[in-house]
């Protein structure tokens, strides 16, 4: 375009000059993120294409990945772990998202007195630190000090009390249980906003044509607030199969009872720092790393590619 | 906005040339594991050799004992460590002196004044290098409550039998929890239960040369027994024992709601300065009365040199001091339970250190099992001991499984020289 038709500028697109500003803006954000995000991945997943030989170095392929699946030992304490990581999160699934989608349901409700206050006091568990969010339920839940065989004792549960965090059978659904009540806040947020957007005429016109209460909720309101819920299923799977800190802080680095509470996250703590006289490996470590980077991959995939796409969108 | 300024001004106005002045005298950092020790180093030891040597500045920086031997090798490997490295024994401080990461005390004055056997924790296989001042061992056996003792007038056992005798008087009794252990961290059902009662069985020495020579195997009856003795131990352990960490087993005992605690020396300091009533001690029971004893005699602490250190020389002067007869002195007595294997005889003022170090007398002594060249592979045979001895306890393995499994691990890896 030259300089003379200045009057075409009103009808073609204007060249504006080179938008610097959104570089700028971007910048910080990008350069941040890429240094302490993406480039320590990439890191990550090259390092588990190399490992120690002969005190060196050197690049091995795919090997560590076929030790890591045929190695009797850390196979076992692979799939276990990964076993583990599945029913933590399915746990989180059917406790964590209903409840939080009911608690979020009521919470709409109209006239709901104190509504405020109950969604605070809901949300505030997941700003607390893990740290103290373990540390609380471990002393809870302490068969020596805890309130939990006393409250229990008064309702006349106490035979229904045990050691609930060092049974092997037991530990994994507590520990998922106390995740679950730190984080039931998030999904409750989401869906309490995504409700919230539902206009009242849709509900008003509903309500002309006698649909109301329970119909009402799951004939009109669940299927409108669809796609939130499937967000909300992504951040628990992306956080679930990331968890590592509240294990951690419950349970120890070693995840006991006899591993029964070992999930991912700990296994790669394990097996890239050491514990106790159990020396740090950093390459199996980083291929620890990797497959879990995979997994979450393959799952978000499978949401973004798959069912977010049959999703329907209603616009109003 | 203002305040963070003024802080940056402060400190490269005010703070600076502190930095500086200070870096005239050599700047000495003790890598540890021993967070419970802090306040004895700073107020005894430190400012006892900074005394003798003003131009010497020490810090103490320790850690979480289960992220020492990790951390303290990423700080190694990066270069980043301080100038003195707190050793664990045999392998773990063997593979630092092998990558180079720890430097050679064979001159350094005073090491003569260690023994072979004390010396043999940081020494190579072939027996000729040093590289770490052997600083204190570590003695297990059973803390009890006198004055439960006392009240349920029962004696200090000398046999099993009379140990389980006493724990069923105490659960009938009800008064107090018969055996304050439980095994949600897992290393103390190893550390003070296996390890503590397993050397009777296996015969100390002789059976830990044995497997490591290959003659005897982890399921051989001498090893499983003592699991089957541990499985035994769970009637008498609190409610909820599974649910039971280490320091509530120390609060359980301390508090005295307990009558006996499975213990290691190093909980002498601690309980002396929480418990309000007499304590007592016990080696761990044989099995027939006139039986020779074992205990678990652990070499457990010593101090190294980093190879790459800042002020080698300085480091140097400190471990010469850390070698001496009043360095063993101070420790022993400021941390009554860590024994001094300094040569030279030390005199200890704590009654029930004392007790504990009269066990040498009558008793054979040994280190834990899995501590040497056995515990050098994947999976680490201590760990696995770990692991096991807790799920025996629970119930959750039977003593067969457990020494099956950690049989199995170590012959995954471990090929005795024939």
């Amino acid at each position: 375009m030259s300089d003379t038709d200045m009057t075409d500028t009103e009808i073609v697109a204007v060249k504006r000059p080179a938008r610097w500003h959104i570089l700028v803006f971007l910048a910080p954000a990008f350069l941040v993120y890429t240094a302490v995000m993406i480039l320590p991945l990439i890191e990550t997943l090259r390092l588990s294409l190399f490992n120690m030989i002969e005190g060196q170095l050197a690049f091995v392929g795919f090997n560590n990945f076929r030790v890591l699946f045929s190695d009797p030992r850390l196979s076992a304490d692979f799939w276990n772990a990964l076993g583990n990581n599945v029913i933590f999160f399915i746990i989180h699934m059917l406790v964590q998202n209903p409840v939080g989608i009911a608690i979020a349901a009521m919470l709409s409700v109209p006239n709901l007195r104190f509504a405020a206050f109950y969604r605070s006091a809901i949300f505030v568990p997941t700003l607390l630190s893990f740290v103290i969010v373990g540390f609380i339920w471990k002393l809870i839940l302490s068969p020596i000090w805890g309130i939990a065989p006393g409250m229990m004792d008064w309702v006349g549960l106490k035979w229904a009390f045990a050691p609930w965090l060092g049974k092997p059978e037991t530990a994994l659904v507590t520990v998922s249980l106390i995740s679950v009540w730190q984080y039931v806040g998030i999904p409750m947020m989401l869906i309490y906003a995504a409700l919230l957007n539902i206009p009242d005429e849709v509900l008003e016109a509903a309500e002309c044509d006698g649909i109301t209460g329970w119909g009402q909720f799951w004939k009109i309101k669940l299927p409108l607030i669809l796609p939130s819920i499937g967000i909300v299923s992504v951040l628990t799977f992306v956080g679930n199969f990331n968890a590592f800190d509240l294990i951690y802080t419950v349970q120890g680095a070693l995840a006991g009872p006899n591993g029964s509470t070992d999930i991912l996250g700990t296994l790669l703590y394990r097996t890239f720092f050491g514990f106790q006289n159990q020396m740090g490996d950093r390459s199996m470590g980083a291929t620890i790393a990797a497959v879990m980077f995979l997994i979450i991959l393959a799952g978000v995939s499978l949401y973004l590619f798959v069912i977010q796409r049959r999703m329907r969108r209603y616009q109003f | 906005m203002t305040r963070i300024l003024k802080g940056m001004l402060f400190a490269t106005t005010v703070l600076a040339p502190a930095g500086m002045a200070s870096a005239q005298t050599a700047q000495l950092t003790i890598e540890s594991w021993r967070n419970d020790d802090l306040p004895i180093w700073q107020e005894k030891i430190i400012p006892a050799f900074e005394a003798k040597n003003p131009d010497i500045k020490v810090t103490f920086a320790p850690m979480a004992p289960t992220e020492y031997n990790s951390a303290v090798n990423a700080k190694l490997e990066a270069g980043t460590a301080g100038d003195l490295i707190t050793c664990r024994p045999f392998d773990l401080s063997l593979a630092m002196f092998q990558k180079g990461q720890l430097a050679s005390l064979n001159d350094l004055p005073g090491i003569s004044n260690f023994s072979d056997v004390a010396k043999s924790a940081w020494t190579t296989d072939d027996g000729k290098t040093t590289f770490c001042v052997p600083m204190a061992s570590v003695i297990h056996g059973f803390i009890y409550n006198k004055k439960a003792f006392e009240e349920a007038g029962v004696e200090v056992p000398k046999t099993e039998d009379e140990f389980f005798a006493v724990l069923e008087k105490f659960k009938k009794d009800g008064n107090y929890i018969p055996l304050a252990m439980g095994t949600k961290d897992q290393w103390e059902a190893a550390t003070m239960g296996y390890y503590n009662i397993g050397p009777n069985y296996w015969k100390g020495e002789e059976g830990r040369k044995a497997l490591i020579a290959g003659t005897e195997k982890l399921t051989d009856p001498q090893w499983v027994e003592p699991y089957a003795t541990l499985a035994k131990w769970k009637p008498y352990l609190g409610d909820g024992f599974e649910a039971q960490t280490y320091p509530d087993s120390q609060n359980l005992f301390t508090l005295g709601r307990a009558a006996i605690y499975p213990a290691g020396s190093w909980e002498i300091a601690p309980f002396k300065a929480q418990a309000d009533f007499e304590m007592g001690a016990f080696p761990p029971p044989v099995k027939k009365a006139g039986d020779t004893c074992y205990i678990s005699d652990h070499n457990d602490i010593g101090l190294g040199l980093n190879a790459k250190g800042k002020n080698p020389e300085a480091a140097k002067k400190f471990l010469a001091w850390v070698a001496s007869p009043e360095f063993a002195e101070l420790y022993a007595n400021a941390l009554p339970g860590f024994f001094s294997l300094n040569s030279t005889p030390v005199k200890m003022t704590d009654d029930l250190a004392q007790e504990f170090v009269s066990w040498r007398e009558n008793c054979k002594t040994t280190i834990r099992p899995s501590a040497a060249i056995v515990g050098r592979g994947q999976p680490n045979l201590d760990l696995e001991m770990w692991r096991v001895s807790a799920n025996v306890i629970n119930g959750t393995q039977t003593p067969e499984q457990a020494a099956e499994e950690t049989q199995k691990g170590l012959d995954s890896w471990y090929k005795p020289a024939k």
